[in-house]
């Protein structure tokens, strides 16, 4: 059978999947539209946070995003996973115990304040679809990648899907969904990483592989990365850093803080029957998020090892007569110098998935020097030894791009993999970026059907009005949502970050000081939330212009780029939160204390006793 | 608050403060500030300053938040506010 016949079959039937259990799980109460019931196994949503945690990004771009960073890329690890850490010890149980649909919920009875409800309503919705839209350019991306359709089509395909087990389904069917959705993401990540790990290392396993020594020899995978990217002028694998430790640090607590904050996340945590099901249930979250972010800075620096053997035959790799990359142990062990002539691969001569690749744009060759060979090297290297070889061997400037992404979509090629491997990949990706979606969606819907319609407008809406408030409100925003993927803003790149940095600077710590401080009041919990949104748009505004509107930047006027302690935007949010608190507890103790019986909620929060059932009354 | 649920809330302060303190030293500590001097340290073929940043974190947190969940449900069983 063809790849494009077989990807459409394995897509095809995941999709037929899904839909299958939309139409098992409908949701037909209120609290099964916004928390499955209430009676979700906590293995059962450890794997479903997993699948709504773990977006297109992650499955797509993480490892060459790793591959690309080195060691400094460590820092999306520690920070995508420590965040569940947070949310277990400082928020999940407390919130399941609270008992209520949604964060802004919290926030509003927690704080007395309509105003307090309010403003996390619209934190909340910045962030989430701010991160939507990442989203649906992804689930374009994937199908116009894979099943040769333009992306327009495959986001309208996308919303298709979606709309089929999110608007009838509610939480209840994107629970379940998403089960199915996090085993064909994570048997599409890991399969062709224990290939990839087998063949260089002779380790199937691929966190193992990553510490072992290169096949027939004593050396370390890892080491001769080390060298061979040095030598090509690149910065040493295993030690590079982007920017400062500095800036290394506070990027890692902002995602970290971000991850924790983000309303996806926590309001999963609703769906499980006790308190104690909500701490564990996080932990198992992490185990099945664990199992692709250990798999990823694997695969980041097998194929970033891979890639290099391919196109320079001193690193020692060696295309052997099928078509499959393996290791020649007596040339890794010989260092050939890499600057030979004979090293570099005649471009007549390239691997087939290079020739596929090229089609797509995402991989490029220039012959700068007319040799017709690939020299792949950093023509900007800071190291003069690598700039005088490179001048000496008549090198005029790297002719290979390659685009990040190819790291993961690739890999099974690279690997020769059976067809039905890569057809998985192309499911995998579909399944990360449909499960994210779905789960911002509901956070999106919720809010709007939950906090606003119900909480603001209509106080005494029927519990049926409701739930088909929430269906109309969920089937909105999946228009909005699929209309912003179809026409991306400008600045579509640079949102993700964003929505990290509100989560970080205004609900996290709105969230932990309504469970840790009894006595914070609503003043100070509103100012707080305001300020650290405040300066982290003002910081990121700054540098990327107001509303990310071309032009509009502002950084000469606060002293320039990243010129907080050489922070970059991205990286800011930690440094909202804590403007958040100090703020908030400035201006609680201006203030009158919280009446007695919130300080009574705060207590009775505190404690698993007499946990019931989520429900929404307000 | 009657006492016994102060000493509930102050216990599991306490144990907040032991588990986030591992957590501070296992990831900024030995992932990101120390992880120079421990690069000269190899475990297996990994430099064990990026192990930490790439692996041996991660591995950390879970058993945290497991270890975390165990020792509350001990708690809340000594103080007697357990869940029926």
């Amino acid at each position: 059978m063809d790849l494009q016949t077989m990807t459409y079959l394995v897509v095809g039937a995941s999709f037929a999947l899904y839909i299958g259990i939309a139409i098992w799980a409908r949701a037909g109460s209120t609290s099964e539209f916004y928390a499955a019931g209430g009676s979700v196994h906590p293995i059962t949503n450890g794997m479903a946070t997993a699948a709504d945690w773990m977006s297109a990004a992650s499955f797509i771009s993480m490892a060459g995003l790793i591959a690309n960073m080195g060691y400094g890329g460590g820092l999306f690890l520690m920070g995508w996973t420590g965040g569940y850490v947070l949310l277990a010890m400082l928020l999940a149980p407390y919130l399941r115990k609270f008992g209520k649909f949604t964060v802004p919920q919290f926030i509003g009875d927690r704080f007395y304040s309509q105003t307090a409800s309010t403003v996390a309503v619209i934190c909340l919705l910045t962030a989430s679809i701010t991160y939507i839209i990442g989203q649906m350019t992804g689930v374009g991306v994937a199908f116009s990648r894979f099943l040769g359709v333009s992306s327009d089509t495959g986001i309208y395909i996308g919303m298709g899907i979606v709309f089929a087990y999110a608007v009838f389904g509610g939480m209840k069917g994107i629970t379940y969904t998403q089960v199915a959705q996090y085993i064909v993401l994570i048997l599409a990540y890991t399969v062709p990483a224990m290939f990839i790990s087998l063949q260089l290392t002779g380790n199937p396993i691929p966190q193992l592989g990553l510490g072992s020594n290169i096949s027939g020899t004593d050396i370390s995978l890892l080491q001769k990365l080390d060298q061979v990217v040095t030598d090509l002028g690149f910065g040493q694998y295993t030690t590079s850093v982007p920017g400062s430790t500095l800036n290394m640090f506070v990027y890692t607590m902002s995602l970290m803080i971000g991850t924790a904050g983000l309303p996806h996340v926590i309001m999963r945590f609703f769906t499980v029957a006790k308190v104690s099901d909500a701490r564990s249930s996080a932990g198992w979250a992490l185990v099945f998020i664990a199992i692709l972010y250990t798999t990823a800075p694997a695969v980041g620096a097998m194929a970033k090892l891979n890639l290099h053997g391919t196109v320079n035959t001193a690193v020692g790799l060696q295309t052997a007569a099928d078509g499959s990359m393996v290791v020649n142990a007596d040339a890794v062990k010989a260092n050939a110098d890499v600057f030979a002539t004979e090293a570099s691969l005649v471009y007549e001569q390239r691997p087939e998935w290079m020739k596929r690749w090229e089609k797509t744009g995402l991989l490029k060759f220039e012959d700068k020097n007319g040799d017709g060979r690939i020299q792949y090297y950093n023509d900007k290297t800071k190291s003069a030894d690598a700039k005088a070889k490179a001048e000496a061997a008549g090198w005029k400037g790297n002719e290979l791009t390659v685009n990040a992404d190819i790291i993961v979509l690739a890999n099974p090629e690279i690997a020769l993999l059976p067809n039905w491997v890569i057809a998985l990949v192309a499911a995998g990706g579909l399944a990360a970026a449909l499960s994210t979606a779905a789960g911002l969606l509901m956070a999106i819907s919720a809010a709007v059907s939950h906090d606003l319609v119900k909480g603001v407008f209509m106080p005494n809406i029927s519990e049926q009005a409701e739930l088909r408030a929430g269906k109309i409100s969920m089937a909105v925003a999946i228009v909005i949502a699929g209309y912003l993927g179809l026409n991306p803003p400008g600045f579509a790149a640079g949102t993700v970050a964003l929505a990290f940095g509100i989560a970080a600077s205004s609900l996290f710590p709105a969230i932990m000081m309504g469970i840790f401080s009894k006595k914070m009041n609503k003043e100070g919990a509103i100012a707080g939330m305001l300020a650290g949104l405040f300066v982290t748009l003002f910081y990121v505004f700054a540098h990327k212009g107001i509303f990310f509107i071309k032009g509009t930047d502002f950084v000469d006027m606060i002293g320039g780029a990243n010129s907080f302690f050489g922070i970059t935007p991205e990286a800011f949010g930690a440094i909202g939160a804590l403007v958040n608190f100090v703020v908030a507890f400035v201006v609680d103790k201006m203030t009158k204390e919280p009446p007695e019986h919130i300080q009574h909620m705060v207590e009775n929060v505190r404690i698993p006793r007499g946990a019931k059932a989520v429900d929404g009354a307000h | 608050m009657d006492d016994q649920g102060k000493a509930y809330w102050s216990a599991t302060l306490g144990l907040l403060g032991k588990i986030l303190a591992i957590w501070f030293v296992c990831s900024f500590g030995a992932g990101i500030l120390f992880a120079d001097a421990l690069n000269g340290i190899k475990l297996g073929g990994y430099p064990l300053g990026f192990f930490f940043a790439h692996q041996g974190s991660i591995y950390i947190f879970i058993a945290l938040i497991f270890y975390y969940a165990k020792a509350m449900g001990n708690l809340d069983r000594k103080f007697d506010v357990h869940e029926d």
